[in-house]
């Protein structure tokens, strides 16, 4: 059973959300690493790159394969995490603690179209 | 969508499944690293189940056989297996192959799962004009491959079967329950290991021996990983229709001194005024990973794509193969490859990323 963390926002796309404040983590869910398997390179944006919501932000590639990264939410980022360009297997080990980017929310309005975690789990179907 | 005989047993083990070649196919278990690491480091098992047999008998065998395969049978021996290709007249590759030689008058086939159907069909039509039988038995053998290191001690422990007297692709006949299996020394990691062909019952009591001892099940995830690092090639990817073996730079496996074999003028002639195209090994500098169909640039010009791209397992680089202008394709030339939106710097190398442990 995958790890859903309540109080956070999610996509269909197994994306989450972190609100903090003005500011949004974004990663992928414990099921989007456990079907992705050993992460073994993260393709992260720039600081200062502006995305609408659903753009493509990067990818999180797999040994197998690469899996497009779609922002929840539109914003501005803040800050990408670093650690995972030494160390992209840190999603393996806990993708809700290692988030991707770090956003700044265009609207906070955008979250009310993402589903809670309760709705996610019945998504996934766990 | 067909399926092995161990089909059930992947599932139970809860294996990632995926179609391959017509089959649906266990990718992972525990995971690619996972089961790649075991099969360089220790021993895995592959069921490789999905390949193809054909058994070409009679008088004209050896004759026949020479005719199609693009390697030189005249100097094997009876339980010598060699590695080559059919081709088009035009050296395309019809498939990338394993004969194995039973005798003067039979040779045993190991052709690719998603060839069977177009190979059988390829290899009757040949036939016509030899005196040589044609049977196809793919539906009737299974094939496990048991790969590392620790295969021989693996082998002989587990499934009491000693191979020890075997070196690197030769083969024996024995019998298991009443029935004659075959053993060969052979793979498709880089590594020492043996794959074996027997009826589907056999191969299913040998299956749950090697689990009930431990030995990691590996899916085709790992073997394509094993097969890349070392510079093997997939038909599909560096072999086809369009990609001849000189092409794909596995020019050791034709030999144009033979007499005659489907396809030798067109080799020589490549061979002889160089191919359009090259298979290439690359290295890029940064961490992002080639993939397949990936453009592949010298300055702002296309000259070719990715065949098959991986982040390394056992070579902590990220790696490709890849189809590119002959001119372009020159040891220690500069390219780029185009991934997503970026280009990334890309280096021409060897494409054996890292070494061989066959015995020998």
């Amino acid at each position: 059973m995958s790890k859903i963390i309540d109080g956070l926002y999610y996509s269909e796309t197994h994306e989450y959300v972190k609100v903090e404040g003005e500011m949004g983590y974004v990663g992928i869910t414990d099921y989007a690493q456990h079907e992705l398997g050993n992460v073994v390179y993260v393709d992260m944006p720039e600081v200062g790159d502006e995305f609408e919501a659903g753009d493509e932000f990067g990818a999180v590639e797999s040994v197998k394969a690469a899996s497009d990264l779609n922002t929840p939410v539109g914003g501005t980022v803040e800050e990408v995490n670093e650690a995972l360009e030494d160390e992209p297997g840190l999603i393996n080990k806990d993708a809700f603690a290692n988030w991707i980017i770090k956003l700044k929310l265009a609207d906070a309005g955008e979250l009310d179209g993402l589903m809670d975690a309760e709705a996610y789990r019945k998504f996934i179907g766990e | 969508m067909k399926k092995t005989c161990l089909h059930d047993k992947h599932v139970a083990l809860g294996a990632l499944m995926s179609p391959f070649g017509g089959f649906d196919m266990p990718i992972q278990y525990a995971g690619i690293v996972e089961e790649h690491n075991a099969v360089r480091n220790a021993v895995g098992v592959f069921d490789v189940s999905h390949m193809g047999e054909v058994r070409i008998t009679g008088p004209e065998a050896k004759k026949y056989v020479n005719h199609i395969f693009t390697n030189d049978i005249n100097v094997m021996k009876a339980g010598d297996v060699q590695y080559g290709m059919m081709l088009y007249p035009d050296g395309g590759t019809v498939d990338d192959l394993l004969v194995y030689k039973v005798d003067e008058n039979e040779y045993f086939l190991v052709i690719n799962a998603a060839n069977i159907d177009k190979d059988v069909a390829w290899i009757n039509e040949q036939s016509q004009g030899y005196n040589v039988k044609v049977d196809n038995q793919s539906e009737y053998y299974a094939q496990l491959a048991v790969q590392g290191p620790e295969a021989e001690k693996t082998l002989l422990n587990v499934l009491q079967i000693d191979a020890t007297a075997l070196t690197f692709y030769t083969f024996f006949t024995m019998k298991c329950d009443g029935e004659e299996i075959i053993v060969s020394r052979t793979g498709y990691t880089g590594e020492d290991g043996f794959e074996i062909y027997a009826g589907h019952d056999v191969i299913i009591a040998m299956w749950d021996k090697l689990m009930a001892a431990g030995v990691q099940p590996c899916g085709l995830g790992c073997r394509d990983t094993l097969r890349f690092e070392v510079g093997l090639p997939l038909y599909g990817d560096e072999l086809s229709p369009e990609i001849s073996p000189i092409v794909a730079t596995l020019g050791f496996f034709v030999k144009l001194d033979k007499e005659e074999f489907i396809g030798k003028e067109a080799c020589a002639r490549q061979k002889a005024e160089g191919s359009a195209k090259k298979l290439v090994g690359l290295e890029l500098k940064d961490k992002a990973i080639p993939r397949h169909g990936y453009e592949v640039l010298q300055g702002d010009k296309v000259v070719g794509y990715v065949t098959t791209g991986y982040r390394g397992i056992s070579v902590d680089k990220s790696l490709a193969m890849a189809l590119v202008d002959r001119e372009a394709g020159a040891l220690d030339n500069e390219l780029s490859v185009r991934i997503r939106k970026k280009v990334f710097p890309a280096v021409v190398v060897k494409k054996k990323f890292y070494k061989k442990s066959y015995k020998k």
